[in-house]
């Protein structure tokens, strides 16, 4: 380590300051691409599903603890804070399923070109929201007909 | 005598052996999440059909035999699935060592112990006493 704490390295000189390389441009700097977009929203749905299983295991428990436990978990669901967080579930696991099938579909060697990549993106994102509203639309429609 | 090993010589200076099961990640990634199209797609039209129904017909539901295989065989492809994303973004995010060891014991913790849950819950429900 020379008196400036600098350590000699493959970036810099020997006895000198580092040489001032290119740096690569990083998430502030890039323009954002839908393909981007989709990426992130792929590990962030996938995080929203790890929050959701807590949701799923309180459900079965409270099936499992019998009819108080259950009118408890029902009376959440059924609250508007409880409906909104069903609803982002739901287009969370339309999302990542549709786009877990583009996954595995580059992993076979299919549609990983630009424009098909950029198509399957946006189509991911349209299908999604279209699954998830006709999804939760069913339920209101299910729950308003057994009634509560 | 000739070098006839196919590791590099970065790779042998290093130290760290080879990768062995490194791609065992990534295939169980792969193989859970096929496992999960179909599962899932079961799943959500299951739930559906039950929203704002009495705790009974859930029971009831579940104490079905098939019914219960295919949830128990959900929860333990979505946990295995979870834990491992849940991995890839720890390790990713996450640079301090001793942060990075404790995160990933956590989630392994975390994941296994929220699916021993589930599948006590179930199975309460498949073959416990009716509620």
């Amino acid at each position: 380590m020379d008196h400036n704490g600098h350590i000699p390295g493959p970036g810099t000189r020997a006895l000198g300051k580092p040489k001032a390389r290119p740096l690569s441009p990083h998430m502030q700097i890039w323009r954002w691409t839908i393909t981007m977009a989709a990426s992130i929203t792929h590990r962030a749905t996938g995080v929203a599903l790890a929050g959701g299983m807590l949701f799923l295991v309180w459900w079965l428990i409270a099936a499992a603890s019998g009819p108080d436990a259950y009118a408890v978990f029902a009376r959440v669901a059924d609250h508007p804070v409880g409906k909104v967080i069903l609803f982002g579930l739901l287009w969370s696991l339309a999302f990542h399923l549709l786009n877990g099938v583009r996954h595995l579909a580059w992993d076979l060697g299919y549609g990983f070109n630009m424009p098909t990549s950029r198509l399957t993106a946006a189509l991911v994102y349209v299908l999604s929201v279209l699954i998830a509203a006709g999804t939760f639309a069913i339920g209101l429609i299910v729950r308003g007909g057994l009634g509560l | 005598m000739k070098d006839t090993r196919l590791r590099t010589p970065l790779s042998r200076i290093e130290g760290l052996g080879s990768a062995k099961s490194g791609t065992a990640h990534f295939w169980q990634q792969r193989v859970t999440a096929v496992a999960l199209v179909p599962l899932s797609v079961w799943f959500v039209a299951s739930a559906l059909a039950y929203v704002g129904a009495e705790q009974g017909a859930v029971a009831a539901f579940f104490a079905e035999p098939a019914e219960a295989i295919l949830m128990f065989l959900f929860i333990v492809a979505a946990i295995h699935h979870m834990s491992l994303g849940l991995q890839v973004i720890i390790e990713d995010y996450i640079h301090q060592e001793g942060m990075k060891l404790t995160l990933l014991i956590l989630n392994r913790f975390g994941c296994w112990g929220i699916g021993a849950t589930a599948g006590f819950a179930l199975l309460k429900l498949a073959v416990g006493a009716p509620a």
